[in-house]
């Protein structure tokens, strides 16, 4: 046995050698290549010009930081290949429509576990209801018109709490974890914890009716009846901000999740955009030619999807201020949202229906539609699920929107498996790295950028402090040799050298102009001459 | 079989799937037509488990689905919906997310997608801001104190092997061991009368040298004495003037020494076997280069540093600087480098083969500079004031990184870099040894995987964002004694008017 081992080994050892001594070589050699859209998605910025000058530090700084990112982006787009999850989709046959499918089809041709996500909760007391999922999209908060607050983890169906607040409620939305949720009720704005209890009544917030929760910045957003668009800080309890908006009743909010931009929507069609650090609005877009009904961002921070009274859904480029499309839909759109995949649903009425790429072309028929029991008053995309959640006068349901949801989450971010533990961890995590309001700005990498506004503004002021400019080059004042060059007969001759310089130059044209005209006068005067001393055939006809 | 009629119950009414066991799993899934035909034996276990997968819950790989109305003949609830359609919905299996038992660890699936991860910039941004602020709490540079000496410390030796073990020696000619891990002297002697004024261990770590105001060089056993014999010099040579410095080379059996003139003396002779002079002033410190064994550089009174070669019989170079340095280092990773300690509280490092202008002038000190070490990795060196800190520069910035002080330390007369790079030592007037650390922030002991990865992060992080305004402001911010911030200032306005005139 030993023996026949070693056999093998010394087999094994040699064909290894003979290999290499053939020359037999790798058909694949160094590491395998990455697509370059691959790459591309991953791209921050664009390379960094290298300076002009010879600076071999700032160089040597450039090539390695350029060599580091290009290799993150390249690990970065393998790793894409081990995702284990793929998103969803719904196809029909050739020419059939996606939309004339019902969600109990779908339910029907999916898996059970699937299947389960699609249901109605029966509520026809407490309605019309608001919908708003946690950042992780394991839990479901439901705020009845009427004062009934439930949450639910959703996917297990179990009911974490459920109360009556008794006073009407405006909106509710989860804060940071699934722990804490707002409630904007009819005169204050109440903090709950996740078994229903009190935490907080916040008086320096009323009215409000609208509120949106930026998760990097702990902010609570809050838009009221009175025009106050304020800040909460849910990490330490404070407001940040009250901004008076100074447009009337707020109604119609959305965030800009890519750079925590607030969008309000008004009554005279404008959108207009804001942050905690001006009080005065960022940017001011008219819209529609009605009141605004309802705004959406989607999660790049690229597109706004607007509906207003006018009957028309718009979408614009917030980078650019540009309108893209715009849709006609015949009853309007009363609510919008957008999936983290860019499907946007829309609801009319009781009608909830789902559009597909409304930005890239020009979309005439809905992707999925939906009829609710009663009319659709707060919708929402659960976040990595393929689940909209709809809610209408006669309670909530879940609908299945095959593609809505990212198929891959990542686990330090929002992981809706996590533990208590990692939830602890992450929250501590999270609020280490809270992002202080003060750099809410409308491009969220302007920290990149060296900042040189700032410091032309610096050296200005330097000067103007000093009463000259410290970093100005020095006119250039040739020294005054003094050997033998500056006596009394040099200096006349250097002046005789130079003086009338300018007159010289003249009369120098002048006269090379002169020299010109002559050599073109005996030109043309000997090709006259050559012509007359040729004689042509017509010559003898002369007399 | 016997087990055969237990089963056949099972067969139509399959129980909750959480009821499933290894052993009887199989069984019940298998729908037969006719139990009686099949038995359920292993062997018919494997040719149905085709069957099997397909009457499990679906799963993932099941999600899929085709739904035909059109063929099938079956009578639906509703009326049949003419829709051939394609449907794929997210359904993630828990099992694929979740730990398997408590003992593992926690599954954390990635996304890199930066559509995922908004705000990057600012939240790395506070990141970095968190770990300066972390790194200045963390700061804690001083170890320990060795006391014991009678006299404050004149000079003290490193010993090449052992890393813990630390050689001091006083103005009062007394030499002290130290074992740095336990924090005690191991051995005392009484080597010169008078101060110690230089010492050196030889490069093999068995034996150390010592030259004091009593004109005599004298070579010592590392070992102790054993017990009931008498301390002694292993050699004493009888020099005709004092000594004031001690280098030992780093191969072979010979070392110079500095006084009145440089001398090489083999260790087998009692005469030096060269001198050098240049002018006619006296040395105050030499040291060999450690990279090119041969060379040398020595202070001399007469402000400058001199150059020698230790095979050619004259010096081979000498800049004069406006002040007198007081001792010399050579860079031990890039060999024609050398800092000079210089009384005008500058330390000036220089590039051998271009004496013309130093390569950098470090500032900061606000009195005299007395000593300098480099780090093994010449990438930084330490030096030792009068004006009583210690301070770090790197090797090309022209401001110190850090500086070290406390309320006891008084005029720091020597100061070593240890060969492992994590700790300095400083002699002291008031005689006392102390032991900082290098990098003041640093976590001692065993680092775990993750703490090291923790480290490294929040270290680049620091570099990538150091020139923020807020981040450079915290991670320069050191607390200085008082008379040495008003001095730093008042020198600054000096300097100002200085380059105004």
């Amino acid at each position: 046995m030993n023996c026949t081992e070693t056999n093998y080994s010394t087999q094994s050892y040699l064909s290894c050698f003979l290999c290499i001594y053939i020359g037999k070589t790798d058909p694949f050699p160094g590491p395998a290549p990455v697509p370059v859209d691959r790459v591309q998605k991953f791209k921050r910025k664009d390379k960094i010009e290298k300076p002009h000058f010879k600076q071999y530090k700032l160089n040597d700084l450039i090539v390695h930081s350029e060599e580091a990112s290009e290799l993150a982006q390249k690990q970065a787009a393998r790793f894409d290949l081990l995702l284990p999850e793929d998103a969803g989709f719904l196809e029909g046959d050739e020419g059939e429509d996606t939309c004339t499918v019902s969600q109990q089809d779908i339910a029907e041709a999916v898996d059970i576990t699937s299947a389960t996500k699609y249901f109605n909760l029966k509520l026809p007391q407490f309605g019309p209801y608001r919908v708003d999922y946690s950042k992780n999209g394991r839990h479901l908060l439901l705020g009845g018109r009427r004062g009934h607050v439930a949450c639910i983890d959703w996917q297990s169906k179990q009911l974490m709490c459920e109360i009556n607040v008794m006073e009407s409620v405006n909106d509710v939305k989860w804060l940071h974890s699934e722990a804490m949720y707002a409630v904007a009720q009819k005169k204050w704005l109440y903090i709950y914890d996740s078994n229903g209890i009190e935490l907080h009544c916040i008086r320096k917030f009323n009215d409000v009716l609208r509120m949106q929760f930026l998760p990097y910045h702990f902010l609570l957003a809050t838009a009221s009846a009175t025009g106050f668009l304020q800040y909460l800080d849910v990490s330490v309890g404070k407001e940040v901000t009250a901004i008076c908006t100074k447009t009337g009743r707020l109604d119609v909010m959305c965030q800009n999740p890519h750079n925590a931009i607030i969008h309000l929507g008004h009554p005279n069609g404008t959108v207009t955009l804001w942050s905690p650090n001006q009080k005065e609005a960022l940017v001011k877009m008219l819209c529609h030619q009605g009141g605004v009904r309802s705004v959406a961002v989607d999660k790049t921070g690229t597109y706004m999807v607007t509906s207003g009274m006018d009957k028309k859904m718009k979408v614009y480029d917030v980078r650019s201020f540009r309108p893209l499309k715009s849709y006609f839909l015949p009853a309007g759109a009363s609510c919008l949202s957008l999936s983290q995949r860019g499907l946007l649903s829309a609801a009319t009425a009781d009608i909830v229906q789902v559009y597909r790429d409304v930005w890239s072309t020009p979309v005439t028929k809905p992707y999925m539609a939906h009829r609710a029991q009663g009319a659709v008053w707060g919708l929402h995309f659960c976040p990595f699920e393929d689940v909209l959640g709809v809610g209408h006068g006669q309670g909530f349901s879940s609908m299945l929107i095959p593609g809505a949801g990212e198929p891959n989450f990542d686990g330090l971010d929002a992981n809706p498996f996590r533990s208590t533990k990692q939830r602890q961890e992450w929250e501590v995590k999270a609020l280490l790295e809270k992002v202080q309001p003060e750099l809410i700005s409308l491009d969220p990498t302007e920290l990149g950028y060296v900042d040189r506004a700032t410091l032309e503004q610096r050296h200005q002021d330097r000067v103007q402090a000093l009463g000259f400019d410290p970093l100005a080059k020095e006119k250039f004042v040739p020294k005054f040799k003094k050997k033998g060059r500056s006596t009394a007969g040099a200096v006349e001759r250097r002046k005789k050298k130079v003086a009338h310089e300018d007159q010289r130059d003249v009369i120098r044209k002048t006269v090379e102009e002169k020299v010109k005209m002559e050599q073109a006068k005996k030109a043309m005067e000997k090709k006259t001459a050559a012509r007359a001393d040729q004689k042509s055939a017509l010559d003898r006809f002369k007399k | 079989e016997g087990a055969a009629p237990a089963w056949t119950p099972l067969l139509h009414s399959a129980p909750p799937r959480g009821f499933l066991s290894a052993r009887d799993g199989p069984r019940y899934r298998h729908r037969h037509r006719d139990p009686e035909l099949s038995p359920c034996s292993p062997a018919s276990c494997c040719q149905l488990a085709a069957v099997t997968t397909l009457l499990l819950p679906k799963s993932r790989q099941a999600a899929e689905a085709e739904i035909k109305h059109t063929t099938e003949p079956a009578p639906p609830p509703r009326a049949p919906a003419l829709v051939q359609m394609k449907v794929k919905v997210l359904s993630r299996n828990p099992d694929d997310y979740v730990r398997e038992t408590k003992l593992d660890i926690q599954r954390v699936p990635r996304n890199y997608d930066p559509s995922l991860h908004p705000f990057e910039v600012s939240r790395e941004y506070t990141r970095a801001l968190n770990a300066t602020k972390l790194e200045r709490v963390f700061a804690k540079p001083f170890l320990a104190s060795l006391d014991g000496h009678r006299d404050g410390v004149n000079c003290m030796a490193k010993h090449c092997k052992s890393l813990s073990t630390l050689l001091s020696a006083a103005c009062d000619g007394e030499v002290k061991v130290w074992d740095l891990t336990k924090h005690e002297c191991v051995r005392t002697l009484q080597a010169h009368e008078g101060f110690v004024r230089g010492m050196v261990v030889r490069f093999c770590g068995t034996s150390f040298f010592t030259v004091g105001d009593d004109k005599t060089i004298k070579q010592w056993k590392m070992q102790a004495p054993a017990y009931g014999e008498e301390e002694e010099p292993l050699n004493t040579i009888l020099g005709k003037t004092v000594f004031t410095g001690l280098d030992h080379h780093q191969k072979e059996a010979v070392f110079a020494t500095c006084g009145q003139q440089v001398d090489i003396w083999d260790e087998q002779r009692s005469s030096p076997i060269r001198s050098f002079t240049w002018g006619v002033d006296s040395f105050s410190s030499v040291r060999f280069n450690p990279v090119e064994t041969e060379l040398l550089a020595s202070c001399a009174s007469d402000r400058s540093v001199v150059l020698y070669d230790m095979r050619e019989s004259t010096p081979l170079r000498k800049v004069i600087m406006k002040m007198r340095s007081n001792t010399v280092c050579w860079n031990p990773m890039e060999a024609y480098y050398f800092t000079s300690a210089n009384e005008d509280y500058n330390l000036y490092t220089y590039d051998m083969r271009y004496l013309t202008s130093p390569v950098t002038v470090h500032m900061d000190h606000v009195s005299a500079v007395l000593d300098v070490d480099y780090s093994p990795t010449g990438t930084e060196f330490v030096s030792a004031s009068f004006d009583k800190t210690i301070r770090i520069f790197p090797k090309s910035a022209g401001h110190s990184r850090e500086v070290y002080h406390t309320k006891r330390m008084q005029h720091v007369i020597c100061i070593k870099w240890s060969a492992d790079n994590r700790y300095i030592l400083s002699g002291s007037d008031e005689m006392n040894i102390r032991l900082w650390k290098a990098n003041a922030a640093e976590k001692l002991g065993v680092l775990s995987p993750r703490e090291k990865q923790a480290t490294h992060y929040s270290q680049k992080l620091k570099e990538k964002f150091q020139h923020h305004p807020q981040i450079r402001r915290i991670a320069r911010h050191r607390h200085l004694p008082k008379n040495i911030y008003h001095q730093t200032k008042e020198l600054k306005i000096m300097k100002e008017a200085r380059r105004r005139k």
